[in-house]
């Protein structure tokens, strides 16, 4: 390929990162399942532990089949670096752990997926980290709540489960006047979808575990760098723009430039919470990526004919699904969303919690487990699983009201998957 | 030419093509890019002459370093500058005097100075600015991909191995075809 032409999603999804293995010519990305490596002499050594040669030493810190799934992510959302870890709640954990101080806030959309609402709100608290929880569609809301301490926001661009989609340009545009970095949780949409960092985001961070992987086998995390950020502004970040004790006085954003955010993650982060991918789940996340832009046009496209049959079904109440025009946030997803508004969204059943519990008893196809993102379908009634120790009211501020079902819709044939809601609706119907 | 974007083909060939480098403004402080970029360029088998002259006599990462262009025993392939933009003109004039002339003037991540850049242009020096040369081998060996960083390079051959390690890639296999 020459150098001025530049390669389509679908040929970086196989290549980037990826060539036949130098000592064996291996073309398949080989399982590096070794804890260590060896150096090539003291020297060597020296260098790879002072950061001044690129190199492997220990699976905690990197490993070179997690390097090629890093790179691949980096080229698939335009970022100049990007760190994968164990999960994504390990990609926040780190993130917050580069960006924050104790004493520090950071303002965070109300939407998110509830785990990540867990972990800012409860873990969060004990390394004295404040998130600051805001209405996602409510720029101003975003706005009012910066303060001096405020380091960081978040949102995702696609919310879990409500289907709801970010105006990322809107958000990164208060983010740049706060001077803080966007971070974007671009788990649904996937950089096939959405790639955040067009719109301004300066930091994206995905459960791997979800569409990347897609095959519901692996779990795993990343952090991509946009680099984009201006990380030496006086005293706010101080792992990226002072001295590192533990890196003989070494500047981190002065010596790595626009990857110094990715490499401060790994130096710093990984090297001592110890969160990293196992080579095999990065192996194996590596395979699904490989195939991310056909399953997602599909699950978006079957996405979108299970949510029109469900949207004109008697017993169905309301759906929320961005790709269906009159949804509230179909002209969002149309902007950030073209190719397709995901595959996760949820619907009201008519007849409350009975219902619920019915339709989600009665599916044969849908698998009724607390996952998104797998190439089967899935269903959950949060009602009863994930919100059931919630009050009524609390289940309902959270998007779990009785009557709530979410799908996350698979690759399968999209009749089969409508024909099996069919008649676990008509079950619950009866009931 | 385009300083904002120089194609892969034209870093590689240069990369390439020149053996020995001064490093002006080099450092002896092993925190300093100024020190490891010698330190890397060394081990990659370029003869690396650190100058400066609070130095001179003495060596940084195994390379003895002098006290001017000029005062380099040998003739020097390309200049790499550590130096603020503003300090880039006047080392591009003492460049200009060097008998042979580089053969290529590299500026780093940061430094930029478009007059120093035409005047060694006109002399038909090679320019490369707000780069770093370890960053650049790097990412046009797959080495930086070590480090998860995109090295914008697709290849469907082997990466090289590069001298005796295991831990060392070299430029050849990801040339791109003419």
């Amino acid at each position: 390929m020459t150098s001025d032409h530049q390669p389509g999603f679908s040929t970086l999804a196989i290549h980037a990162g990826a060539q036949p293995d130098p000592t064996t010519g291996a073309r398949v990305t080989p399982i590096y399942q070794s804890t260590g490596f060896v150096f090539d002499d003291v020297e060597h050594a020296a260098a790879l532990f002072g950061l001044q040669s690129f190199g492997n030493i220990y699976t905690r810190i990197g490993n070179p089949t997690q390097a090629v799934l890093e790179e691949r992510v980096a080229a698939l959302e335009g970022g100049t670096a990007c760190l994968a870890v164990a999960s994504g709640h390990a990609a926040q954990l780190i993130v917050f752990h580069t960006l924050m101080e104790p004493g520090d806030e950071f303002i965070a959309a109300r939407q998110l997926y509830g785990g990540s609402v867990n972990q800012f709100t409860h873990s969060f608290k004990k390394f004295g980290w404040t998130a600051k929880f805001v209405d996602m569609d409510d720029i101003s809301a975003f706005e009012k709540a910066v303060t001096p301490r405020t380091k960081a926001i978040f949102i995702e661009s696609l919310a879990n489960p409500g289907g709801r989609v970010s105006d990322i340009a809107a958000i990164a545009a208060v983010a740049k006047r706060a001077g803080v970095p966007l971070i974007v949780d671009n788990t649904m949409a996937t950089p096939y979808l959405c790639r955040p960092i067009e719109h301004g985001a300066n930091i994206v961070v995905h459960s791997l575990t979800k569409f990347m992987g897609g095959h519901g086998n692996s779990l795993g995390g990343a952090i991509v760098d946009a680099g984009n950020f201006d990380w030496s502004r006086e005293g706010r970040y101080p792992a990226l723009c002072e001295p590192r004790p533990d890196y003989s006085g070494m500047v981190l954003h002065e010596t790595f430039g626009n990857f110094a955010f990715a490499i401060a993650c790994r130096v710093l982060g990984l090297r001592d919470l110890g969160p990293c991918i196992s080579p095999f789940n990065a192996f194996q996340i590596l395979t699904g990526i490989e195939t991310l832009p056909l399953r997602m046009q599909r699950h978006c496209d079957n996405a979108l004919k299970v949510a029109n049959y469900l949207s004109q079904h008697g017993e169905v109440e309301w759906v929320n699904y961005a790709g269906l025009p009159g949804d509230r946030h179909h002209g969002l997803a149309q902007t950030y969303l073209p190719k397709g508004a995901g595959a996760v969204f949820t619907f009201g059943v008519k007849g409350g919690y009975e219902a619920g519990v019915a339709v989600v008893s009665n599916v044969k196809l849908f698998s009724h487990l607390a996952n998104i993102g797998d190439t089967r379908s899935l269903i959950i009634h949060p009602a009863s699983t994930t919100h059931r120790q919630l009050s009524d009211a609390a289940k309902k501020s959270a998007g779990a009201g009785p009557e709530v079902i979410r799908l996350s819709v698979g690759i399968e044939d999209a009749d089969d998957l409508i024909a099996d809601l069919a008649q676990a609706l008509a079950v619950a119907a009866k009931a | 030419m385009d300083h904002d974007h120089y194609a892969d083909n034209y870093i590689r060939d240069l990369l390439d093509e020149v053996k020995t480098i001064a490093v002006v403004g080099a450092s002896a402080n092993a925190a300093r890019p100024s020190f490891f970029v010698v330190r890397y360029l060394a081990q990659k088998g370029y003869d690396v002459y650190p100058v400066n002259p609070g130095h001179a006599g003495k060596q940084i990462a195994g390379c003895m370093t002098y006290a001017s262009l000029g005062a380099v025993p040998v003739a020097i392939d390309m200049v790499d500058i550590f130096r603020n933009s503003e300090a880039a003109l006047g080392v591009v004039q003492d460049a200009l005097a060097l008998q042979p002339l580089p053969k290529a003037i590299w500026m780093q991540l940061g430094v930029r100075n478009d007059e120093a850049a035409a005047l060694a242009q006109e002399h038909g020096i090679k320019i490369v600015m707000n780069r770093c040369p370890k960053i650049e081998f790097g990412r046009l060996s797959g080495e930086i991909g070590w480090v998860g960083v995109n090295s914008r390079v697709l290849s469907s051959k082997r990466a090289t191995l590069h001298g005796k390690g295991f831990q060392q890639l070299g430029l050849a296999s990801r040339r791109d075809k003419p």
